[in-house]
């Protein structure tokens, strides 16, 4: 333990106790040595080992040192321990063995009767030699003699009993060594009595304590007992052990207040159970209140009393102990306890005066800290001491409601009276705090005084309160002042200083979420701005509290009222509007959109349905409720809410708002979750992806400000927005719960519409939602009239009635009587109709409207088609069946339109084989909305496809005409026709087509198998024609007279689609074409004889082939070219003739060609010999034999040749096959032209070599063939399995 | 045995309270909401000082002329007996996610010891755990549990 610190001791320290020692024996002597053993005797601190297992402590010991009377030493029974004599002492400075024996010896003895009377054994005897005396005395035995002599008298075994001092006022060494002895065993003498005795103290107070359940047993004089150990302890210093037997004595008798409460009453404690009849408070000021000691110690005081003091006792050891903060943490305690204490005891106590105690006490406590602390102390620590003054506070508050201070009037007689009694209870002010100024007692007198000083007192307090709890961070207990502050004012008809506190606490409550607090905060605010007159302010709690549940229904009812009064007053003189929020009044739940998408096309009527929840207890008449609209244009609006509209595809039109309960503030203190979209962003050309990332649609509501989300208290930070597109539903009655208000609104401009602010005006009252999130759109679009004319199938086919789709979509416009698509008749193309035509109108929505039946009216030029009546934004759909027309039989000139231009321009598609030919008929329409018109092109596939060749049987003539078709339809075909165009009487044609084909007879393979009889005209029969498939007609020609060398011929059928019947007359199809040179000038024959001696041909042995051609005319026309010599009437032509087996299956031996000279006579015959060898066995076709015109050069011809046709004309040189089928007209043509250069050198004089024309020259020889048989020696049989 | 007992949450406001008589709801809403301050000074002090990790309890908050309020947190602090009869003492506790228990008990009550509010508040604990356990509960909403309801009844029930 520490020393207290100097200065305080004098001061607080009154009573200057120590322990006693008295002195016996030479007081003279004593007196010499007092001053050095007064001062040496504290210097060193000893160790006391304590009884009990305490821990030893070092203690620095003092002493009162007293003249030794008999009347000092306690009798039997005397307890007290403060004036009990620790030590005895007897001094002496005997040398002299004759004095020794004369007096002194006498005199210790006496002294030693009286200690032994009195069982004290707790003496020393001190010996002090002098060298001084020594000297003078030099006879004198040696000085042991005297402490021995003593020692043998006296200290019978207890030779520590007698020290000796040496030279005690010298300065030597030895004097300091003899001090130093001297003074240790004092120290331990002393400590082994405090031991000793008060171990015996303590062991009867123990046993006093142990009676206490004897019925005479009293708490007061057990009281005394113990605090004289107390005191003890505190003159030792030791004030930790004397603040323990305080807690006992503490703990002690609350047990005792508990167990009376539980119904196990002390009788002694009956006596504090009397009415409290004074309350002055805490005194701290002094160490010992002896006035209430001497209470407690004629037990007459009260529980009041005894607190009192106990707690003054432990007060003024804890500050000896530097713990100031304890004496205010238990003062705060013992408040507490004592009220309730006197509570459990059934204490009676006027009213009011616990408050005058507990206000007086805090003051006390404080001040007393004050007084031992600085203020840097005392500013680091308020956390210890706003308790207090927080309940001084309250204490004072309730003074004053109680004595009718807070009141508007000022207190009444009653109150006046009351206020007498309780300073009549508070006595005289004590002595020690007369002088002080601020004394709490003061404090308390003045503030009961008058009205105005007691303002002064609570607010001075309040305020300090508040200061204090704000400084050390609690900040919900300053609130709460705070608000009692605001109550005071509001009794003290100051609401504009109530207001500040009461927004402050509600704001705190608001932040946390605290309903009750908030409700009842709120309560007292409404009533503060009704006072104030802030209208505002008022209505917008007001709507607050009518939407507050945790209200009764009337409360909420009478607020609500407060707010349509307000709006009805109002009504009659416009002054201003009040704009309040409108989160509290009503709640903006779901919205619905009508159309779903949200997308409404100009002059459509797009209907929204909004669900509020009113908040209010009542059923409110609403004026309108608006809201307000901001438009914007953007380009791509009707894409933009696609986009939009696939985002929230299953919100189905529906969209919720979050529910932003007012109840329930805390969600704001969550921040809102992420709102977080893909986004994709593809490039505009390819569609590929450029960039994607994620996007977070509230970043403006997790990026705001803290601050700023307590804005919702504040009604000003609601603005009307003023737009010039406003929705509005007006006279609605919104009832409590769930309303639902439907707005209606006509689209004009095409945009983007934003809802942004909701306003429900009442009266002069409007509620506004000043955001409307999330973000509510819908857009207006425009969209220009429009004509779609689509064929219903893949493709349209020539030839046949072809249904074609006509689409209207009306747009902005709208269809009236009258109105037509007037159709420019084009050539080509017909357009059917029939009375049964109708139109169906659509919505904008693709649901059916209506049908009408549809007017047309065809003149010349135009088909007029009447449309019906239709509003805007609807579509319009009717089917009309067009016909196109292949050919006109008429017009020879347009049928080569129809044939031959298509042919030519798709020449490489028709090589590939099976395309169609397309034909385009374009149409004008003139639409009743544009002035121009609008060309709509078709097109048409020609189903069938036709070829024809010529074919020869030696003189005989055929032509044959393949038909194909190429669509996906089946068609029946009839009436085939061939005619020469020439009508040249020597010409007829015979047609060979079967006269009843039937099913898949028409499938045949070989044209020359369908030659059969001539069909009788006129009759009709039918012939299928699959998909994809070929019919052939053959005809024969045959002449009388000789023949120009071309024919013009014309080919035409009938054709319907197989699954229609043939109501409808169809044109036919038709067909021309030219054939040429089909008059047969050469036969010739090749054939293959074995060689001699044999009758079969072998492989590998030469066989002779003999090939004759044979001129089968005289000389015509076709025959007059380069090659012709004439002379005197006999003609003849160079012709060359080629063998060549493409399948070498032969070897030509020797020369395969030659050039011969042909006369120009009927049966003029060449023959030529060649050999040839077959290379395999079997059936082996004849190798081809050809033919060529030998013409002579020809400079003039060669040259025009370009380089394009000289290599094509080579490829034809190689590859010659005058059998082939494929051969036409045209390529006959071709060749014709073309091939006379085929072994030309360009610019050389070389002759030419020209096919003849397929027709010219006849086989007979073709397709025959020998048989071949191995040769003997031939042992390879090939062998080839197919 | 308490009158009061709330569940406050991380941001401070009330997660669930009840109290009985029902008629003072509102005072005791008070004063659960300012025995909030002792709480975060006993929680900002438990950054500075090395204590206990596992002790919740935050002891006895404050007296009042009625009430003793409790808390729970991880703080060590030494226990307050109620050594004032006939009060209301409020008690506290903390958890590891800074929710806050406060028990406001009639210490009239004299036998409530310490260790009994210890175990009480180990016996919310518990049943708040297997709130957060219920997987239909959203952290942060208000309890409306009926085992929880319960739970806190018959803790309170004990006193009368």
């Amino acid at each position: 333990m520490e020393p207290p610190e100097e200065p305080l001791r004098p001061v607080i320290y009154t009573m200057e106790n120590k322990p006693i020692v008295t002195c016996a024996g030479d007081q003279n002597l004593f007196a010499s040595v007092y001053p050095t053993l007064s001062q040496q005797l504290p210097r060193e601190p000893m160790e006391w080992r304590r009884s009990y297992g305490r821990a030893p402590k070092m203690i620095h010991l003092e002493s009162n040192f007293v003249q030794f009377k008999e009347e000092l030493l306690p009798k039997e029974g005397n307890k007290a321990l403060l004036t009990f004599p620790f030590l005895h002492i007897y001094w002496t400075e005997c040398c002299d063995t004759e004095v020794y024996k004369a007096t002194l010896k006498d005199d210790i003895t006496k002294w030693q009767n009286v200690l032994k009377a009195h069982s004290s054994v707790d003496w020393l005897i001190v010996v002090v030699e002098s060298d001084a005396k020594k000297k003078n005395k030099t006879n004198i035995l040696p000085r042991t003699s005297i402490v021995d002599k003593i020692r043998n008298d006296f200290c019978n075994k207890q030779s520590d009993r007698c020290v000796v001092l040496c030279d005690p006022l010298k300065d030597s060494s030895r004097t300091q060594e003899s001090w130093n002895a001297f003074l240790t065993k004092l120290r331990t003498l002393l400590l082994m009595s405090f031991t000793k005795n008060l171990g015996k103290f303590e062991d009867d107070m123990r046993t006093l304590r142990e009676k206490r359940t004897e019925p005479g047993w009293s708490f007061c004089e057990y009281f005394m007992v113990q605090e004289e150990l107390a005191f003890v302890f505190e003159m030792l210093q030791q004030f930790e052990d004397a603040l323990v037997q305080y807690d006992e004595l503490d703990a002690l008798f609350s047990q005792y207040v508990v167990n009376f409460g539980a119904g196990d009453g002390a009788n002694w404690l009956t006596f504090f159970c009397q009415s409290v009849k004074s309350w002055n408070g805490l005194i701290l000021r002094k160490p010992i209140d002896m006035e209430k000691r001497e209470l407690i110690q004629s037990q007459e005081a009260t529980l009041l009393d005894l607190r009192s003091y106990l707690f003054s006792r432990q007060c003024t050891l804890l500050i000896f102990l530097q713990r100031p903060w304890e004496v205010s943490q238990r003062a705060l305690e013992l408040l507490h306890n004592c009220v309730q204490e006197l509570k459990l005891l059934e204490v009676s106590v006027p009213p009011g005066a616990l408050d005058c105690w507990v206000f007086l006490s805090c003051l006390e406590v404080l001040q007393r800290i004050e007084g031992c602390c600085d203020r840097a102390q005392i500013d680091s620590n308020i956390s210890h001491t706003v308790g207090l003054w927080s309940y001084a506070t309250e204490k004072l508050k309730s003074l004053g409601y109680l004595c009718g201070l807070v009141s508007e009037n000022g207190p009444n007689s009653e109150d006046l009276n009351r206020t007498v009694d309780l300073l009549a209870g508070l006595g005289a002010e004590r002595p020690e705090t007369a002088k002080t100024a601020q004394s709490p007692y003061k404090k308390l007198k003045e503030a009961l005084s008058s009205v105005e000083a007691f303002e002064k007192h609570y607010l001075d307090l309040s305020h300090a309160t508040i200061e204090m709890y704000t400084s050390i961070g609690r900040i919900r207990s300053a609130k709460l002042v705070g608000k009692d502050l605001a109550e005071f004012y509001m009794r003290k008809k100051s609401p504009q200083k109530a207001e500040v506190y009461l927004q402050n606490a509600l704001k705190n409550y608001v932040a946390e979420g605290w309903a009750l607090p908030i409700t009842h905060t709120r309560k007292q605010l409404a009533e503060c701005q009704k006072h104030l007159g802030q209208i505002e302010n008022y209505l917008q709690t007001s709507s607050l509290l009518a939407s507050d549940t945790h209200l009764t229904e009337d409360e909420r009812k009478h607020f609500c009222q407060e707010i349509l009064n307000f709006a009805n007053e109002q009504k009659e003189s416009p002054g201003l509007k009040v704009v309040l929020s409108m989160h509290s009044f009503a709640q903006l739940k779901h919205l619905h959109f009508d159309p779903s998408n949200a997308l409404v096309h100009v002059g459509g009527t797009l209907s929204i349905e909004i669900t509020l929840l009113s908040q209010m207890p009542i059923s409110v008449q609403v004026e309108q409720i608006a809201v307000s609209v901001h438009f914007s244009i953007e380009k791509n609006s009707y894409r933009k809410t696609a986009e939009w509209l696939t985002k929230h595809k299953t919100s189905n039109g529906i969209i919720s708002f979050p529910n932003e309960n007012s109840s329930v503030p805390f969600s704001r203190s969550s921040s809102p979750a992420l709102e977080l979209y893909e986004m994709y962003e593809r490039s505009p050309s390819d569609n590929s992806l450029n960039t994607t990332g994620i996007i977070c649609k509230n970043v403006h509501m997790l990026l705001r400000r803290q601050e700023s989300s307590s804005s919702l208290e504040i009604p000003s930070g609601v603005t009307l927005e003023d737009g010039a597109h406003i929705l509005k539903c007006s006279n609605v009655t919104l009832d409590p719960g769930v309303n639902k208000i439907i707005f209606r609104t006509q689209a004009k401009e095409p945009g983007t519409y934003t809802l942004r602010q909701m306003c429900t005006s009442v009266g002069q009252v409007q509620f506004v939602l000043p955001h409307i999130y999330p973000i509510v759109q819908y857009d207006v679009y425009s969209q220009d009239p429009q004509l779609k004319v689509e064929p219903l199938t893949d493709s349209l086919l020539a030839g046949i009635p072809q249904k074609v789709k006509f689409t209207v979509t009306t747009g902005y416009y709208t269809i009236k009587n009258g109105d037509s698509l007037q159709l420019s008749n084009a050539d080509a193309m017909l357009i059917l109709f029939h009375a049964e035509n109708r139109a169906i109108i659509y919505s904008n929505t693709r649901e059916k409207s209506s049908e009408a039946s549809l007017m047309i009216q065809s003149s010349e030029k135009v088909t007029s088609v009447s449309l019906p009546m239709a509003p805007a934004y609807h579509m319009i759909e009717f089917e009309l069946e067009v016909l196109s027309l292949p050919s006109t039989p008429t017009s020879g000139e347009s049928d080569k339109l129809v044939n031959k231009e298509p042919q030519r321009k798709n020449k490489e598609k028709q090589k590939a084989g099976n395309c169609m030919v397309t034909l385009d008929q374009k149409v004008s329409i003139d639409c009743p909305w544009s002035i121009y018109s609008t060309i709509i092109a078709l097109t048409f596939n020609i189903p069938f496809k036709a070829t024809h060749s010529l074919l020869s049987a030696g003189k005989r003539k055929y032509i044959q005409v393949c038909v194909q078709n190429l669509s996906e339809l089946g068609f029946q075909l009839s009436d085939s026709n061939l005619i020469d165009t020439g009508n040249s009487p020597d010409l007829q044609l015979v047609p060979l087509n079967t006269k009843c084909q039937k099913g898949n007879k028409a499938r045949q393979e070989d044209p020359r198998e369908l030659v059969g009889d001539a069909e009788p005209k006129n009759s009709i029969y039918i012939q299928h024609i699959y998909s994809k498939q070929s019919v052939f007609f053959v005809w024969e020609l045959l002449w009388t007279k000789e023949l120009p060398p071309s024919l013009h011929c014309h080919f035409s059928l009938d054709f319907y689609p197989a699954s229609e019947d043939r109501s409808i007359s169809l044109k036919p199809y038709s067909y021309e074409f030219q054939v040429e040179n089909f008059f047969t000038l050469y036969n010739v024959k090749a054939e293959i004889f074995p060689p001699l001696g044999t009758e079969y041909c072998k492989t590998g042995s030469l066989c002779s082939l003999e090939v004759s051609i044979t001129r089968l005319s005289d000389l015509l026309e076709v025959d007059k070219d380069e090659a012709l010599t004439e002379s005197d009437e006999y003609c003849t032509t160079k012709l060359m003739y080629e063998v060549v087996d493409n399948s070498s299956n032969w070897a030509v031996c020797g020369k395969s060609s030659g050039v011969i000279s042909m006369p120009v006579t009927a049966r003029a015959t060449h023959k030529v010999h060649m050999e040839v060898m077959p290379l395999f066995a079997g059936y082996l076709p004849f190798p081809d034999v050809r033919l060529f015109k030998y013409l002579p050069h020809h400079s003039a011809h060669s040259t025009q040749l370009d380089a394009d046709s000289w290599i094509e004309n080579d490829n034809l040189s190689v590859d010659k096959n005058m059998d082939d089928q494929t051969d036409n007209s045209s390529q006959k043509s071709k060749s014709s032209s073309h091939s006379a250069a085929s072994v030309e050198h360009k610019g050389l004089p070389m002759p030419r070599l020209q096919p003849f024309p397929s027709g010219q020259v006849f086989n007979s020889s073709t397709g025959m063939q020998i048989l071949v048989i191995p040769s003997k020696d031939d042992h390879i049989l090939e062998v080839s399995v197919t | 045995m308490a009158v009061c007992i709330a569940v406050i949450a991380k941001e401070n406001y009330p997660l669930y309270i009840r109290s009985i008589p029902a008629e003072q709801e509102l005072k005791f809403h008070y004063t659960v909401h300012t025995s909030l301050d002792v709480v975060d000074e006993k929680v900002s002090a438990m950054g500075k000082a090395l204590v206990d990790q596992r002790e919740l309890y935050l002891g006895l908050l404050y007296p009042t002329e009625d009430y003793k309020v409790s808390l729970l947190s991880r703080l060590g602090i030494p226990c307050v007996k109620s050594m004032f009869p006939n009060q209301l003492h409020r008690y506290g506790y903390v958890t590891n996610s800074k929710v806050k228990f406060v028990m406001v008990v009639d210490s009239s009550n004299t036998a409530l010891r310490d260790n009994e509010i210890r175990s009480m508040f180990r016996k919310l604990h518990n049943s708040y755990t297997d709130v957060m356990c219920n997987p239909f509960y959203n952290p942060g909403d208000r309890i409306h549990s009926r085992a929880f309801d319960n739970m806190v009844t018959s803790m309170m029930v004990q006193v009368c």
